[in-house]
């Protein structure tokens, strides 16, 4: 990686492309049939909800789009092209960053590092490729104005994580995704351990990197999150997609029905 | 940016707030141990094998009440365990910076600290080595020791006269293998014996790094692999003390002369109590007054003392044996070292 | 967005949360606090001789502090430091009392204890075993193994290459040895190795947060077992060192060089939890316990006081990382 660009590829695509595609998935863990054959579509620029009961599937989905786990039998597509991951570095590599619910940050780091783990830059010339120095300032720099397109605001890009409050370190785990990410995040509950206010500024985030063109997948919990954050909703029940709805059309509680069975809809 | 700057300013104050504390604390230290740098007199640097061992303990009074006698201020320092040769090594280097006129040095090692004695020896500081000798001996001026070899013959000869006629079946209960002392003591006593290492008579050998406990467990083992012994050597007294509790718990400790080495209090006690049969005392507070008196005699006049100096050893039994010469406990008890 | 504005004070940016922002500051300035006192104590603390005796007796635990440095910052612990130091000494001068050449002979002693450390990091990396019970367990076996090659003695090692650390030369009116300055830039290398590569980076993100280190990529078990390896090599160079000091082979020596050089470690601000903390620090920390020793000897003060201090220093320094851990 020679820069940080922060702009996604799926940046002004025609709005209704598919990014990702998923037909037919089946993953069974010995009796248990986590997913039923089930069907996913994620499209530029939209975020996408999943909702669903615990052991609906949610979680087992998420593995098999990141990578995490294979899938018995189904398909991936990627822009179109079938794809295989075999673990979830072969998803990254792929463009597809994912969020995790506890904060995958490293609290003695300051922000840039914790920004740039994994994926560090080296110095330009001999420094970096023999002595393989990093380039802290170019880091520091590219960490500034990433943080600046995300508009996420800290007190000082030089703050150690430890020292932020819990919706600013998350903050830095998505942000981390969204500059990496060159297709799509994929976010498992990212506000599960944050409080209210915190929330609040982990969705805004959320959503401007939505609004910068990168398609973002949301698993959440919280029906009030989804709805004010989610362009469409797809919800899950018993290992299937019981539903896709939209959240201008349907209530929270058409969602829950949905999700518990109460109602049935034609998949679709 | 801001944020940051005036972290770091409370940052600082903070760890003023801590140097400051340190600062109260190096200064009491000085002051509550009451010794600053206003020295009368030249300084001995006494530098034992470690702080704990009443040996040692003994060795340090004896130098304390010697030098203050003479004159002399003295500053003790020891290795934190067997074998810290670093630890003495830094206390010789420490010593000669201090400007000590002479040191007096139990090695660790005999070999260990060679090339920091020459160091202080180019200095123009009297090295004089008690107790233990370095290897070659006269890598330092004078050595101020027992004659392990001749108390480990003192032994042997004894353990050899109380057994008689009978056959001997020995077990040797060593200290740390490969220690100078360890091996003249093991070597004296074989002499004194009247056998070579490897005769049969030899039941078994343990090592017990000269503790209680590990003493045990070893006379234990060897008991359960020859019960015929009948004759034990151990490598000191406390070695001894636990090769008793094992003995007397194989119900054999009247069938066994058990013999030692050290001249402690404890051990002395144990001679009287007719658990150890015979002890060889050696004079660890002879050694340091000695020595002190050495370096008063050198920083006076520049006179050197060389060679080996036998501080002298005893043996202390109740049950003498004809043809050796012993002391009872009770002269014993007026000239042991330690409680 | 509204609720985070630039200048906005953390809620937790409290003194204690921030102590760390300069490395080793802290460490310094109790450095120079003792500097201060024992140079009036007595006038010859400041002789350049003295000075220089200092840094020598640093050289073994303060490069051993290095691997432990290391070890520590993954969040583990190095019991067997010394032992493996000693395995170094002990082989190494086997081999050239045998007639081998000395510096293949000592080039054999290093990448032995490389290896020794490359298992220590294989049962830590790969089995998951706690580092406090793989290192006592090797300190134990390589304990008893090298009292047996030994036979229990200690044996004289006179060799121009393997004393070689131990020649001195002159800088000023500060004569040094070539250990000291062997220990300074193995220093330097490691320091460079944690704070400008990427490679040190991610010890302290493992050390850190190993969740968060693997989700990002990072081979967390790999750089273990790189760290472990780097460890022993670390050690078997001080092994040279420490011949240099002492022209001695002896498997009893060394014993409390592993809470030696843990204790070097957190004095210098390093947090036993990992992932923070520095080589700066170990250092100055190796230096505090030296300068005690010296200077308490020369103001003539039982040196029982510098086990009593450091304690004292060691307690402080664990209490200030905790409480700046809780903080959080």
């Amino acid at each position: 990686m020679s820069t940080l660009t922060a702009t996604p590829e799926t940046r002004g695509a025609d709005p209704g492309r598919n990014v990702l595609e998923a037909r037919n998935l089946v993953k069974s863990y010995g009796h248990v049939v986590a997913l039923d054959g089930v069907d996913f579509e994620l499209r530029a620029g939209e975020i996408l909800a999943v909702v669903g009961d615990n052991g609906a599937g949610k979680s087992t989905l998420i593995k098999t789009l990141t990578g995490a786990v294979v899938p018995d039998s189904g398909e991936i597509l990627l822009d179109g092209q079938p794809v295989h991951f075999k673990g979830p570095l072969d998803a990254r590599h792929r463009g597809i960053e994912a969020v995790y619910q506890d904060l995958a940050v490293a609290p003695a780091l300051d922000i840039p590092s914790n920004l740039f783990l994994g994926r560090e830059l080296l110095s330009l010339g001999l420094l970096g490729s023999v002595f393989r120095r990093l380039d802290k300032r170019r880091m520091r720099e590219e960490a500034e104005r990433a943080m600046a397109e995300l508009k996420f605001r800290l007190p000082s890009i030089a703050s150690r994580v430890e020292n932020l409050s819990g919706g600013q370190r998350q903050g830095v785990a998505v942000a981390r995704a969204a500059v990496f990410a060159r297709k799509l995040v994929i976010m498992d509950e990212p506000t599960a351990a944050l409080g209210v206010r915190e929330t609040g500024q982990v969705l805004e985030l959320i959503r401007n990197i939505r609004d910068r063109g990168l398609p973002v997948v949301l698993i959440s919990h919280n029906m009030p999150n989804v709805f004010e954050l989610a362009d469409r909703i797809f919800i899950m029940r018993l290992g299937r997609r019981a539903a896709v709805v939209s959240p201008k059309t349907h209530t929270m509680a058409d969602v829950v029905a949905i999700m518990t069975g109460a109602v049935k809809v034609e998949a679709g | 940016m801001q944020t940051s700057h005036r972290d770091r300013s409370r940052h600082a104050s903070s760890q003023l707030a801590i140097s400051c504390a340190v600062f109260a604390l190096a200064f009491g230290l000085v002051g509550a141990t009451g010794v600053s740098y206003a020295q009368e007199g030249a300084i001995v640097g006494l530098v034992t094998k470690t702080e704990v061992n009443p040996f040692f303990v003994k060795m340090r009074q004896a130098a304390e009440a010697e030098a203050k006698a003479k004159g002399l201020t003295l500053i003790a320092r020891a290795g934190k365990f067997d074998g810290d040769n670093e630890g003495q090594v830094a206390a010789i280097e420490d010593l000669i910076s201090a400007g000590a006129k002479g040191i007096l040095v139990t090695p660790n090692n005999s070999s260990g600290m060679l090339n920091v004695i020459k160091k202080a020896r180019d200095a123009g500081v009297l090295v004089i080595a008690l107790d233990t000798a370095t290897d070659p001996a006269d890598a330092v001026d004078a050595t101020f020791a027992t004659d392990n070899f001749q108390a480990g013959v003192q032994q042997g000869a004894y353990a050899k006269a109380a057994l008689g006629d009978k056959k001997p079946v020995i077990a040797m209960l060593d200290g740390t293998p490969g220690g100078t002392v360890d091996t003249f003591r093991h070597d004296g006593f074989l002499k004194g014996f009247g056998i070579a290492e490897g005769d049969p008579a030899i039941a078994g050998a343990a090592i017990t790094n000269g503790a209680q406990d590990k003493g045990q467990i070893g006379m234990e083992n060897l008991l359960s692999k020859n019960g015929d012994i009948n004759v034990v050597y151990t490598i000191n007294e406390p070695a001894a003390a636990g090769g008793y509790a094992a003995l007397k718990s194989f119900g054999k400790e009247n069938d066994v002369i058990l013999t030692s080495i050290d001249g402690g209090c404890a051990g002395v006690r144990n001679v009287k109590a007719g658990i150890i049969a015979a002890t060889v005392m050696q004079f660890p507070y002879k050694m340091a007054s000695m020595g002190v008196d050495a370096v008063a005699e050198y920083a006076a006049s520049g006179k050197k003392p060389s060679g080996f100096v036998d501080t002298g050893s005893y043996l202390i039994t109740d049950k003498p044996m004809p043809g050796l010469d012993s002391k009872d406990s009770e002269w014993g008890l007026q000239n042991c070292w330690g409680d | 967005m509204s609720s985070a504005t630039p200048s906005a004070p953390d809620p937790d940016a409290g003194l204690l949360s921030r102590t760390k922002a300069i490395p080793a500051i802290g460490p310094v300035l109790v450095l120079l606090a003792f500097c201060l006192v024992f140079a009036i104590t007595n006038p010859r603390f400041l002789a350049p001789h003295n000075l220089s005796i200092i840094l020598q007796q640093t050289i073994v635990v303060g490069t051993l502090a290095i691997g432990q440095t290391l070890v520590i910052l993954t969040a583990g612990i190095d019991l067997a430091v010394g032992a493996v130091c000693v395995l170094g000494t002990i082989v190494a001068g086997k081999l050239v009392n045998l007639g081998y050449d000395p510096m293949l002979s000592m080039l054999f002693a290093v990448i032995l204890c490389t290896l020794s450390g490359l298992v220590a990091g294989a049962l830590v990396s790969r089995l998951d075993l706690p580092p406090f019970i793989v290192t006592l367990g090797t300190l134990g076996i390589l304990t008893a193994a090298l009292r047996l090659i030994s036979k229990g003695g200690a044996f004289p090692v006179q060799d121009d290459f393997l004393g070689l650390t131990g020649n001195t030369f002159r800088v000023g009116s500060f004569v040094l040895t070539y250990g000291v300055l062997a220990m300074l830039l193995l220093y330097a290398v490691v320091w460079y190795l944690l704070n400008e590569t990427r490679w040190g980076r991610h010890v302290y993100a493992i050390g850190n947060n190993p969740e968060a280190a693997r989700l990002v990529g990072i081979p967390v078990r790999l750089h273990l077992l790189q760290v472990y390896a780097l460890a022993g090599l670390i050690y078997g160079i001080t092994a040279w060192l420490a011949l240099g000091r002492i022209p001695n082979a002896d498997p009893n020596a060394l014993q409390t060089a592993n809470l030696d050089s843990i204790t070097a470690v957190v004095i210098g601000g390093t947090s036993l939890f990992g992932g923070r903390g520095g080589l700066v620090g170990t250092l100055i920390g190796a230096l505090i316990v030296g300068v005690l020793r010296n200077g308490l000897t020369l103001a003539g003060i039982d040196p029982l006081w510098q086990d009593l201090v450091t304690g004292i220093l060691v307690i402080v320094a664990v209490a200030f990382d905790q409480l700046s851990r809780r903080r959080r």
